[in-house]
Order: structure tokens, then sequence, then C-alpha cells
């Protein structure tokens, strides 16, 4: 079974268990090209997990994954990076040493063509050199261009590791819980940032902030113990009985 | 220079001008070096120190530039020397007509293949994994250099002669200096060509795989690829060492290929300071340097030598390199000059500690090693003493205990001044102008 061509992204009954625990139990999912879709769910329901599978991180138990109707189980990360999936990650994951600039650089790099040359000059790479300035001013750290990474605040790490997750042009972008531990001004700013860079992208993300969750989404999942369990536009979600027992009852008291 | 540091797209003519600067004056020491330090000794020094320039920056390119530990690179270099001896001999006996200047290549492609070879084994791996596996392929070729007696000659090596080799413009390279400007050409031509590769996208990349190579896997790169290619590309600048060695000593021995070999380029390395381009350039000097100088001087200079190594980990772990680029940002605010008077007065403790260290060190040599051959008496500048007798070793310890206390007690105030000059208030920058 193929998924249908408008499909980005699609789950057909994942698996994945560590040792004898099993923490993914049969999800399957089809995030259509151009959606906002969110997954949701309590702490420990598999959400990053999920992630991981998708991208390649860890291998999955059973369960096949396409992207753009293209299968691409069992691909390293860099394999199915470079068929148009990019990810972000919850715990800040970005290049320490290297400045701002040369972190988003090194995200371009592999898709501008230039792969593992050794015999082009680096600063005559016009085109790397512009989509990393580009991308530097969207995320707003035109100025820290020249600094360490390892040395911005950790809102700028965030907006970094977000800027190194699209720089590439990946069509479809998968942000893990973008906004934790962000200030509420931080992330009324980080939700707008990314609304523009994801623009005209298939966006899937973990989020745990249900204000941004119903700000971003076209769909939510919910996600439960390993498993799925509703999925739906948001409005549908929000009344959804099972969703309000098994989580966002608690989550939705818990923002007022 | 740093690896780190990197400037925008917008290069202006007058930023090339100040980058080849430093090229053309590096080319003009090159030549001119010879003419001022003219002594036979001298020379074979500087010949030394160009070969282990190429061979310390190939290293560091696993090292500081990918995050490599190796403890085998001594097997590029030594393959490469080999080859080129064998070469050397193979030319002289056929009348082939291949000059002496190209034979580095030779060696440099021999490091390529076996880099290729034993890069694709061990670079499936990172961090101890693949400092263990190319310790491992390090002690293999070791000791297949004392079995395979044909390629490696073994205990005595294989000897050749440069001089028989096809002559071009006369020149024969008989004379060492002759030899000095072959070494000094091909030295430049790697340090531009490693310092050129820092500069492109793999070189970047490599240090992306040093700083998180999970991360580098998320943007599309293979960090087992980079690894593969970084190691390939090291090993080819080894073996160009390895061919210069062969050229310089018109003999190589299972020592250049060994464990100990491996060992000194990773002193160099990290004492000249894995983090810049350049540290491994001071590193490949001052070493050989010590080894030559201090080996004439005390019989206990691999003591030193470790020591040295031992400091540097401890109290400066960027090396030297890391040590002058500390006061980079004193020069940019024209502070530099203030922090001076205050190392002048920590240089008194600091020669102090050192002075009783190194009488410590030589005392305690020389009655252990040589006091039951020589007798207990010895000198230091012109004193004569006895090793065997209390007060050398009470002055020793007095200078040396004096001098960590002095060092302490002005260390803070050293320390105040230093953050003062670099971060504190703009007093010195007002001066300067």
């Amino acid at each position: 079974m193929t998924a249908p061509l408008s499909s980005a992204l699609g789950l057909q009954d994942l698996h994945k268990s560590f040792g004898a625990t099993p923490i993914i139990r049969g999800v399957s999912l089809d995030v259509g090209k151009g959606e906002r879709h969110a997954i949701i769910g309590p702490n420990g329901a598999g959400k990053s997990t999920l992630f991981h599978l998708i991208s390649g991180r860890f291998p999955l138990s059973s369960g096949r994954i396409s992207l753009n109707g293209e299968d691409i189980t069992g691909l390293k990360p860099y394999q199915i990076n470079r068929r148009g999936l990019s990810r972000s990650f919850q715990v800040t994951n970005i290049f320490p040493r290297l400045t701002v600039f040369e972190n988003l650089r090194c995200a371009v790099l592999w898709q501008m063509g230039y792969r593992y040359s050794f015999w082009h000059n680096i600063r005559k790479a016009r085109d790397a050199n512009a989509r990393a300035d580009a991308v530097l001013q969207q995320i707003g750290l035109a100025e820290r261009a020249m600094m360490p990474a390892g040395l911005l605040t950790y809102a700028e790490q965030r907006a970094l590791e977000i800027g190194i997750t699209i720089a590439g042009g990946a069509e479809v972008v998968m942000l893990d819980e973008p906004t934790a531990g962000m200030s509420r001004s931080e992330t009324a700013h980080f939700v707008a940032l990314i609304r523009k860079v994801t623009e005209g992208k298939t966006l899937i993300m973990v989020e745990h902030d249900m204000g941004v969750v119903f700000d971003l989404a076209d769909r939510i999942s919910v996600l439960v113990y390993g498993q799925i369990i509703a999925s739906d536009a948001p409005v549908k979600i929000r009344s959804n009985k099972a969703v309000q027992e098994a989580y966002l009852g608690q989550a939705l008291e818990a923002e007022h | 220079m740093a690896i780190t540091t990197m400037t925008k797209p917008a290069s202006l003519p007058l930023d090339l001008a100040k980058r080849y600067g430093i090229w053309i004056l590096a080319a003009a020491v090159m030549i001119v070096l010879p003419k001022i330090f003219t002594s036979g000794a001298a020379l074979t020094t500087m010949c030394l120190m160009g070969i282990m320039i190429v061979f310390s920056l190939s290293y560091n390119m696993l090292l500081g530039q990918t995050g490599m530990l190796s403890f085998g690179h001594a097997v590029y270099y030594g393959l490469g020397g080999f080859l080129a001896v064998h070469a050397m001999n193979v030319i002289a006996a056929d009348k082939l007509p291949i000059p002496l200047p190209v034979l580095p290549l030779a060696g440099g492609l021999m490091g390529l293949l076996f880099g290729f070879i034993f890069g694709a084994v061990s670079t499936r791996r990172a961090g101890t994994a693949f400092a263990m596996i190319s310790l491992g392929l390090g002690e293999l070729i070791a000791s297949l250099s004392l079995i395979l007696r044909g390629f490696f000659g073994g205990e005595e090596g294989i000897t050749a002669n440069r001089t028989k080799m096809l002559t071009l413009f006369g020149v024969r390279f008989g004379p060492q200096i002759e030899v000095y400007y072959l070494i000094a050409a091909w030295c430049f031509a790697c340090i531009v060509l490693m310092f050129a590769f820092t500069r492109t996208p793999l070189g970047r990349m490599c240090n992306a795989v040093r700083e998180n190579p999970e991360r580098a896997e998320f943007v599309g790169y293979s960090t087992q690829m980079v690894r593969f290619i970084a190691f390939c590309i090291s090993g080819f600048f080894a073996g160009i060492a390895g061919g210069l060695a062969a050229i310089n000593f018109e003999l190589m021995n299972a020592v250049n290929i060994s464990g100990a070999q491996s060992g000194v380029v990773l002193l160099m390395a990290y004492i000249g300071g894995v983090g810049h381009f350049f540290g491994p350039i001071l590193g490949a000097v001052l070493v050989t340097l010590l080894q030559v100088m201090l080996s004439d001087i005390t019989g206990a200079w691999m003591l030193y030598f470790g020591l040295i190594f031992i400091g540097m980990v401890m109290f400066a772990p960027g090396g030297m390199a890391g040590l002058i680029m500390l006061h980079l940002p004193l020069w940019q605010r024209g502070t530099l000059l203030r922090i001076l008077p205050h190392y002048a007065v920590m240089a008194v403790p600091v020669l102090m500690s050192l002075a009783g260290l190194v009488l410590l060190i030589e005392t305690a040599h020389h009655q252990m090693v040589k006091a039951a051959s020589d007798g207990p008496a010895m000198a230091m500048l012109g004193i004569p003493f006895s090793s065997n007798t209390a007060p050398p070793w009470i002055v020793a310890l007095a200078l040396l205990g004096g001098g960590l206390w002095l060092g302490r007690l002005y260390g803070p105030k050293l320390a105040a001044a230093f953050s003062d000059a670099a971060h504190g208030k703009d007093l010195g920058k007002e001066a300067a102008r």
C-alpha cells in the first residue's frame, strides 16, 4: 500500500520497542502537503520517539514510512534529510563553537550541491553564503552572526535551532517542542517566526503549549501511550470526549 | 587564521592584502633563515622543522579540525617515507628520468593509498573506538616493519642516495642547503594547501562533525564520509612529510613508523595548539628545537619534554597558539602594553620555580644515573657542587617552593590586570590614541 500522491509524510503501522518495552504501538498517519500538523499528548506518550523514528535517528521495530510517496523506511538521517525532511531538536542541538553564520552555512551546503567538495573556496560560494545570510535575517540573529553559537542566549539558540532546520530548504519540517522553556512574550514572537519560516511547507510539530498548537495547526493528532487516539481539526479535537479525558482537559485547565 | 573564526562573504581588497601579507612574510622567512643561521647543525634542524610542520599540520586535520584522536599517524608518514626511499633506489638503478623534487608526491600517494585502506576501516567509528583502532593499526604496521624485511629493511632500515636522480638545472641535492630549499618549497606549498582546505565546504563540515556529529547527520552529511575523506587527505600530507624525511635522511627505518613517532606528532600538535591552524606549526618548530637542543644539554630531556606536555594540558589546553590568541582582544583594544609590567613581575617567581625545578631534576638525575660511575661531583652554571650533599637539594626546594609561593601571591593581581585589560574600562585605548 502506497500513500496517496498529495501526501507529504505517510506513517503505516509504526512500532518501536526498547527491549521488551513498547513505546510506539501502531501509529498510522498521513500528513498532506502544506499541512500544519501538531502532535500532542501527555509526557511519556512517545512523541519525541516518534520524531526520532521518522527522522531516522532510531530504527523502527516494524512499519513503513514514506516521504512524498517515496519509501524512506530504514534510511540514515542524512539520507532522509537529503530527500527533503528536516527536523529540530527538543534539546538545543547546534554547533556551539562555530559562529552563528557558520552554523547556518553548514546547514545549507549539502542542499546547495557542495556535498563533500574540497575544491570550492567557501568564501566564493555565493549562493550558500547568500542563503545563510537570508536565514540569518529571517531568524533575527544578523547582529550575532560572528558570535560563537554557544554564547547565544537560550531564546537565540532556539531561534538558531529553527534556522538550521529550515536553512536547507526542506519541504517537510519537523519541530520538536520549539517553544519549550520560553517566556510568554518570547513564545508569541516565536510563533510568528515559525509561521514565517515554514510558509508553504509541510510542518509537523510536537508542542506542549496549547496556545501555540491551536494557533498554528490545521490538524492535531493526540498521542497517548504510543497510539494516536484522535486526529482531526483543532475545533473537533477540543470537543472530543476521549481526548479530553486522556489529556486535553488537564492541559487546558492548566492554561487558564 | 583560527579554524573557528569566519568572516562574511564580502572580502575587501584590503582584507586580501592583509591575508597574502602573511604568506609573503612566511615565504620570506623560509628563504632568509639559512642566511641567518648558517651552521650545519642549524640547517639540519631547520630541515627537520620543515618536515615536522607538514606532518603535524596533517595530524591536526584529524585532531583539531575533525576531532579525531589518532595514535597511529606515523603509519602514513612512515609508509610514504619507505616508498620514497625505494623509489629513489629504483630510479637510480634504472636511470629513470624522474627528478628528486617530485618524490615527496610519491610518498604522498602512498599515504593516500593507505589512508584510503585503513581509513575505510577506522573511520566507521568516532571517538574512543576510532582512537583504539588507530592504535591497533599503528602497532600492526610497526611490528610488520620488523617482519617484512624486504620492504622495511629490519632494524637497519633502507638507505638511498638522493644525488643519483635525474639532474635538473644542475642541482644535484648533494649539499644540505639545496635539500633545505626543496623541503621549504614543499613545506610552503603544503601549508597553503592545508590552509585552503580549511576554507572549503568539506573543511567546514569537518569542524561541524567535530562540534556535533549528530546534527551534521541531520543537515545531510554522512559523518563517516566526512571523517573518511579527511583521513585520506591527512594521510596524503603525512606521506609527503615522510617522502621529505626520506630525501633528507636518505634513510628510513622502523623508528620512523613506530608508535613513538605517532606520539611525537601528537605532542607537537597539542603543544602548539590544536584549536588554531598555525598551532601545529609552532608546535613542530618548538618540539624539534627541544629535541635537538635539550638532548645535547641534558640526559633527562625526555622528562622535560613530558613535563612541558603535562603543563600544557593542565594549564594551557589551547597550546601556544591558544596563549597567543588569548592576547588578541588586548591587541585589538590597544591594552597589550598595560599587561607587560605585570608579566615582568610574574617572570621573577616563574623563573625562580623553573630554576628550582631544573636544579632538582638535574641533581636527582645525576645522583641516580651518573653518580655511581662518575662520582657525585657536578656543576650547573659553572657552580660546582656534589649531588650527594644537602645544599643543592635545599636550594632547589627553596627556589621551587619560594617561586610557587610568590607566584600564588601575585597570580590574582595578574589575573585581575589581565581581565581589566581585556574587558575593563577603556583607559588604555585612550592613552594609545
